[in-house]
């Protein structure tokens, strides 16, 4: 365990449960609970945030259990990208293994988590897109309450979320779908980049549906409800298969569901057109995968 | 490190060292190296980088863009490598830290050294610890890496000199030297 060197400035908590994480949260209200330190140490660093406490959360064994059934994936939220880039976890979420690849260099996915990414919430957060798509359920354990919401309560905005200040992300369910699933993105360069724009697309074959989420074109991951119904219908689910103009229908409407802005990485205006080529080519390699 | 001096700054007499699960030290202790350092006096929003190269005198690892961008200052974290810049030091205890310094000291990645000095891997020399930890750590775990496995885990160092064509030889010649003694 941990500690404070009396009267500084920032206290420290090193528990070792995730009961031990709250209860110390609990104790110093302004605390910040402390993940990979990715997105944390860096505004640190600049001056940006000076939490009067920090909660450390690398020490929370249970927070990286990851555990596969054959209904849905269990991801603790310690688990870190390069967890999520290899072995059962890649084998059973395989857009999320993409999409974890994506994330910074090799020394950032070793440090971030998807509990980070989560809570941090922001728009470019690159395992949103699929979690969203999947409607994956976030569970979140507060002082003397455990409870679980959906991916699209729990992130409410830019960096903003459902979550009460002490309470701490446990893990992420995501339901195991049979049928092929793509994450694509968009950047100035394969490594260390924040996305301009990202998809995550799901074939449901069982249920017939297709799913799909973007990112960083919107202040929230970003479901393309009628385009998903519409291409859901033009699917020719026997022979797994679409027409071009389906799938180019699916892109347009894709974009049109999206809110995009202009800042220092890209315009709105290339953003939409991002998402419209992404969508499509990710719905196509789908549909290449299960041929 | 700008604002480090106000950010020291004390804030009063509060003490929260009856809070649960907190415990005051005065400094508190991280192994480096095989060694075991004793920081005091530290502000605990310090990072391991700052730590290192402020406190204990390790300059091995570099400080340039303080936000995970450059690998400059990778480390091994527990045997994983990550960023020292993006690692809260008080975050670190218990954990083993070893640095370019440890590498070095244990001549553990003496040919990686070399073959970067000898392809021309080396001109400002910068980057280079970063490179070194980030090629130990790589060839350790997969010796035999292509040249696709090879640009993707050195992904993260940025090196402004040499536009990597030489490091990238660098990591060859080790791979090649490596597996010819091991015949």
């Amino acid at each position: 365990m941990g500690e404070v060197e009396p009267g500084a400035d920032v206290r420290v908590a090193l528990p070792r449960t995730v009961n031990g994480a709250v209860d110390a949260m609990t104790a110093t209200p302004d605390a910040q609970y402390l993940a990979g330190g990715t997105d944390f140490c860096v505004e640190v660093n600049f001056g940006l945030r000076r939490p009067p406490a920090v909660v450390c959360l690398r020490r929370v064994a249970e927070l990286r259990r990851a555990e596969v059934t054959p209904t849905e994936v269990v991801i603790g939220a310690g688990t870190t990208y390069a967890d999520m880039g290899t072995g059962s976890l890649a084998d059973a979420l395989p857009a999320l293994a993409a999409a974890a690849r994506t994330v910074g260099s090799p020394q950032i996915r070793n440090a971030g988590t998807i509990g980070g990414n989560v809570a941090t919430a922001s728009p470019a957060g690159d395992t949103l897109p699929l979690l969203t798509a999947l409607d994956a359920r976030v569970r979140v354990l507060g002082p003397g309450a455990e409870r679980e919401m959906g991916i699209d309560e729990l992130v409410t905005g830019v960096k903003r979320t459902a979550l009460e200040p002490q309470e701490l992300v446990i893990s992420i369910r995501v339901p195991r779908l049979d049928g092929p699933q793509q994450f694509l993105k968009v950047g100035t360069r394969n490594a260390m980049v924040i996305a301009i724009a990202s998809a995550a697309v799901v074939l449901d074959l069982e249920a017939r549906r297709v799913r799909a989420a973007f990112g960083s074109v919107g202040p929230v991951p970003v479901r393309p409800r009628q385009a998903e119904d519409e291409l859901s219908d033009a699917i020719d689910w026997g022979r797994l298969s679409a027409s071009e103009a389906a799938i180019e229908r699916f892109g347009e409407l894709a974009a049109q569901a999206c809110s995009p802005i202009t800042d220092h990485r890209s315009t709105a205006a290339y953003r939409r057109r991002a998402v419209e080529v992404v969508a499509a080519r990710g719905l196509r390699r789908c549909l290449r995968d299960v041929a | 490190m700008t604002s480090r001096e106000t950010a020291r700054s004390r804030s009063g007499p509060e003490d929260a060292s009856h809070a649960p699960g907190y415990e005051v030290a005065g400094g508190y202790e991280l192994h480096v190296n095989g060694t075991t350092r004793t920081v005091e006096e530290a502000w605990l929003g310090e990072s391991l980088l700052y730590v290192l190269r402020e406190r204990l005198g390790l300059s091995g690892a570099k400080n340039a863009c303080e936000q995970g961008e450059c690998g400059s200052c990778s480390v091994l974290l527990d045997d994983v490598v990550v960023c020292a810049c993006c690692v809260l030091a008080v975050d670190a205890i218990g954990s083993h830290i070893e640095t370019i310094e440890g590498l070095t000291r244990r001549e553990a990645a003496a040919d990686v050294q070399a073959a970067l000095l000898s392809a021309g891997g080396v001109q400002c020399g910068f980057c280079t610890p970063g490179f070194v930890v980030a090629v130990y750590d790589l060839l350790r775990r997969r010796p035999d890496a292509g040249e696709l496995e090879v640009r993707e885990a050195l992904s993260g160092n940025l090196c402004r000199c040499t536009g990597y064509g030489r490091i990238l030889e660098a990591v060859r010649m080790v791979q090649e030297e490596r597996s010819r003694v091991a015949l």
